[in-house]
């Protein structure tokens, strides 16, 4: 059980998210936006979506410190555990506190709104319950084990197993002994990772950051080649092939 | 200096009587399809009105366009492009669909399937967005004909810059229609925000496209554009826009709202422009200085400098004659005619307008005056300055200036055509008076009054030189059509084009209607309901362009 949990899952969930990232953007770039339904709904959009956008970018940051810098750098620096423990739970907290809020707003519009609602298909179902769990959980662990709980130093455990993903020396046991909410917070975001390229969330790595530095207006030639019938009837018309 | 080439518009809007045909032909062709259900890429409003969508022009709210900024540089009104990123989760200046209007549909079903009762059955407005029963109160064009009363004409942003008195006066001295596509902007404010660089400004002919694939749905675009002619599709997710109809212009045809105007007002031609001397027309301090600072970024294309540094640039021969017969460069820069929209967006636009006379012929008629007497006309123009200080906020900056000029031209044409009509004895003093030679009179007048469909259109392209044979297909006899000259246009466009109804596009139970833009005139498979007959929908593979072989129509 525990080696189809952590280490056959997350080797799957992996490949899914970087095999089907490059698969649709060969194949699908059509389909390749955020769908934005901003157009329907703006009010509730503006409070619920910067909050849960830029809460999560400082929850994302905070994994990529906790789970992708060992122990014994941060140690060497001359960082205690304490004083580890004290900034990640803050800084946790401040910024799970907005994504928990962001989403439940966007949630709560999605529901109540009715073009929203219209506009919601069934893979953002599946992929809004996956994310809303793996936010719900992961708040948890912050606020319910680390804040109230006492602590956990999930960076003896959880961090050194993920990073041996990427080494190939994964100890599938080291997750073994660890908290519940932290298994499950594990397998949640693992699926999510794989179904990750086939939802609406491929949005994130067409974070537009070139806009920054190009020119304003783009010249393009007319592209001299006869453009590919078959490319637009993919994207349009699934029901008719 | 650079010159570049760019397909132009210019509307006559003495000529536009308000009938919609262009938006409804635009629809059909382009945004008749879920997800752009309240989309016009073509509209008509009434001015004085709201527009479409409500109050666009007002950029206090919307904040579309540039501005310069304090050290006198050109930047997007709705922020630098650190701000653009920093809003990207939730843009705060942009319209929803309430803002355009909640399009509908009727539940006709119910009128057939009713059971028998004591009233009559009902169809209701039903959303086309959730389907759901909705209570109909605005449209693209609800304020028509200043439909609403002063309660709701009184919104039009415009409106709000004229003095007290001549607001109150407005409703009784004039009203005229203005037709609007997308400007195809030189210094395109839509692109300038596109986060992604998928709003692309095409370097042969200008037109300014929106990539599909490139598009991520960031919608920067929609509050970019001042004149609100970016659509945002909530079905897939991407912006669309007017195209130029670029299938038909890259053949030598007409876009689809000129060639089913009804009054023939459009004009389409090139102008060749210094695109070296763009950024600096558009950072102009003055707004007013604005128009004449495009007039001189435009070239002109019988100086054989202009023609050598074209022809250095790559621009073929069969452009530069175009440019060279252009409609637009005679009706923009000869005659000084028509005058661009809303210039102090600074986005320069290339879809020009001929302000309306009628509005003081018609002031002056109902008086009892003669409203073809130069004397009269010229008076009438200075002291209505209800329409002259409108039209200036439309057209100018607020610079009464060049649209009085302008419409002493055509009132001075009105007169001169009267006496050469009744064989009065001309006088050359009312061709002075607006500095025009009596031929160039002459000449102006049959440019705007009689010009046939090749003086009209002059649109370079493979098959363009065939183009004005086209017009009689929609007008003439069938015989003409098949295996004739005129179909080159039509079969080279169908084959290029490839967006049909048979994609998906279409509503389910419409997949064998026609797409106007590939539709020849002649055939009536696929225009109503329930023939049987094959339309191109039965072409599956999406290429019409066997439906024009004889056997196919049979």
């Amino acid at each position: 059980m525990s080696t189809l949990l952590w280490l056959a899952l997350p080797y799957i969930a992996l490949t899914s998210f970087l095999v089907g990232h490059l698969w649709r953007y060969r194949h699908d770039q059509f389909g390749w936006t955020t769908r934005s339904s901003q157009m329907h709904e703006s009010r509730l959009l503006r409070l619920g979506s910067p909050l849960f956008h830029f809460g999560l970018l400082a929850v994302i940051g905070g994994h990529v410190l906790g789970l992708l810098v060992p122990k014994s750098w941060t140690e060497f620096v001359g960082i205690t555990e304490g004083m580890y423990h004290l900034v990640s739970v803050t800084a946790g907290t401040l910024a799970g506190t907005a994504t928990v809020a962001g989403v439940a707003i966007l949630l709560y519009r999605r529901f109540t709104v009715s073009a929203v609602r219209k506009a919601t298909t069934r893979g953002d179902k599946v992929m809004y319950a996956f994310l809303a769990a793996a936010i719900v959980t992961g708040m948890f662990n912050t606020v319910g084990e680390n804040l109230i709980g006492g602590g956990y130093d999930y960076r003896s455990s959880v961090s050194v197993w993920f990073r041996g993903l990427f080494t190939f020396s994964a100890q599938p046991e080291l997750m073994t002994g660890t908290p519940l909410s932290f298994q499950v917070h594990n397998v949640t975001v693992l699926v999510l990772l794989g179904i990750w390229p086939y939802t609406r969330l491929v949005h994130v790595f067409s974070a537009p950051l070139g806009y920054l530095v190009r020119p304003y207006v783009v010249y393009r030639s007319r592209d001299p080649q006869r453009p590919d019938a078959n490319r637009y009837a993919r994207a349009w018309g699934d029901q008719h092939e | 200096m650079r010159v570049m080439a760019q397909l132009a518009m210019v509307m006559n809007l003495d000529k536009c009587i308000g009938c919609h045909t262009c938006s409804v032909t635009c629809k059909q062709a382009w945004t008749n399809r879920g997800g752009v259900e309240y989309a016009w890429f073509n509209n008509v409003e009434t001015r004085p009105g709201q527009g479409y969508p409500r109050q666009y022009q007002d950029q206090e709210k919307w904040k579309g366009g540039w501005e310069l900024n304090k050290r006198g540089k050109l930047t997007l009104r709705t922020g630098s492009r650190l701000k653009r990123l920093l809003n990207i989760f939730a843009n705060p200046d942009m319209p929803t669909v309430a803002d355009y209007y909640e399009p509908w549909t009727y539940d006709y079903q119910n009128l057939l399937s009713a059971p028998p009762s004591d009233t009559t059955p009902t169809a209701k407005p039903k959303s086309s967005i959730t389907g759901e029963d909705t209570k109909v109160t605005w449209g693209a064009n609800w304020d028509d004909d200043l439909g609403g009363g002063p309660a709701q004409i009184g919104k039009d942003p415009l409106l709000g810059k004229l003095s007290e008195q001549v607001k109150l006066e407005f409703e009784q001295t004039f009203m005229f229609y203005l037709p609007r596509i997308c400007e195809h902007c030189l210094n395109p404010s839509c692109a300038a925000s596109c986060p992604s660089g998928a709003i692309y400004k095409r370097a042969e002919d200008g037109i300014v496209l929106v990539d599909q694939d490139k598009c991520r749905g960031w919608r920067q675009c929609v509050t970019g554009c001042p004149y609100k002619k970016i659509y945002f599709n909530h079905k897939t997710g991407k912006a669309e826009k007017c195209t130029f109809c670029y299938p038909r212009v890259e053949v030598g045809i007409p876009t689809v709202c000129s060639e089913t105007c009804v009054g023939r007002l459009r004009y389409i031609g090139v102008l060749l422009y210094d695109a070296d001397k763009v950024a600096e027309a558009a950072s102009v301090k003055d707004d007013k200085d604005l128009y004449p600072a495009q007039l001189d970024v435009f070239l002109n294309p019988h100086d054989p400098r202009v023609v050598a540094e074209a022809e250095r640039a790559g621009i073929s021969g069969e452009w530069i004659e175009a440019a060279q017969n252009s409609p637009v460069y005679r009706l923009i820069v000869d005659y000084q005619l028509a005058l661009p929209l809303h210039p102090e967006y600074r986005t320069m636009p290339m879809v020009w307008y001929v302000p309306p006379l009628s509005p003081v012929v018609d002031v002056l008629s109902e008086t009892g005056h003669d409203g073809e007497s130069v004397g009269n006309l010229f008076g009438a123009i200075d002291a209505l300055r209800i329409p002259v200080e409108y039209l200036a906020e439309l057209f100018t900056a607020g610079d009464v200036g060049p649209v009085r000029a302008s419409l002493q031209r055509l009132a001075a044409m009105r007169a001169h055509m009267r006496k050469v009509n009744l064989g009065e004895e001309l006088d050359d003093s009312i061709a002075e008076s607006v500095r025009l030679a009596p031929g160039e009179i002459e000449s102006m007048y049959r440019l705007l009054a009689i010009a046939k469909y090749e003086d009209r259109y002059v649109i370079p392209g493979g098959a363009g030189s065939e183009a004005h044979k086209l017009e009689a297909l929609t007008t003439g006899c069938s015989l003409d059509g098949d295996g004739g000259p005129g179909m080159t246009a039509f079969d080279v466009m169908a084959e290029k084009f490839q967006l049909t109804d048979t994609n998906g596009a279409a509503p389910t139970d419409k997949t064998k209607r026609i797409n106007l833009l590939d539709w020849d005139g002649v055939r009536t498979d696929g225009l109503f309901p329930g023939n049987g007959s094959s339309g191109n929908g039965a072409t599956g593979n999406g290429a019409a362009g066997t439906a024009h072989e004889p056997e196919a129509i049979a």
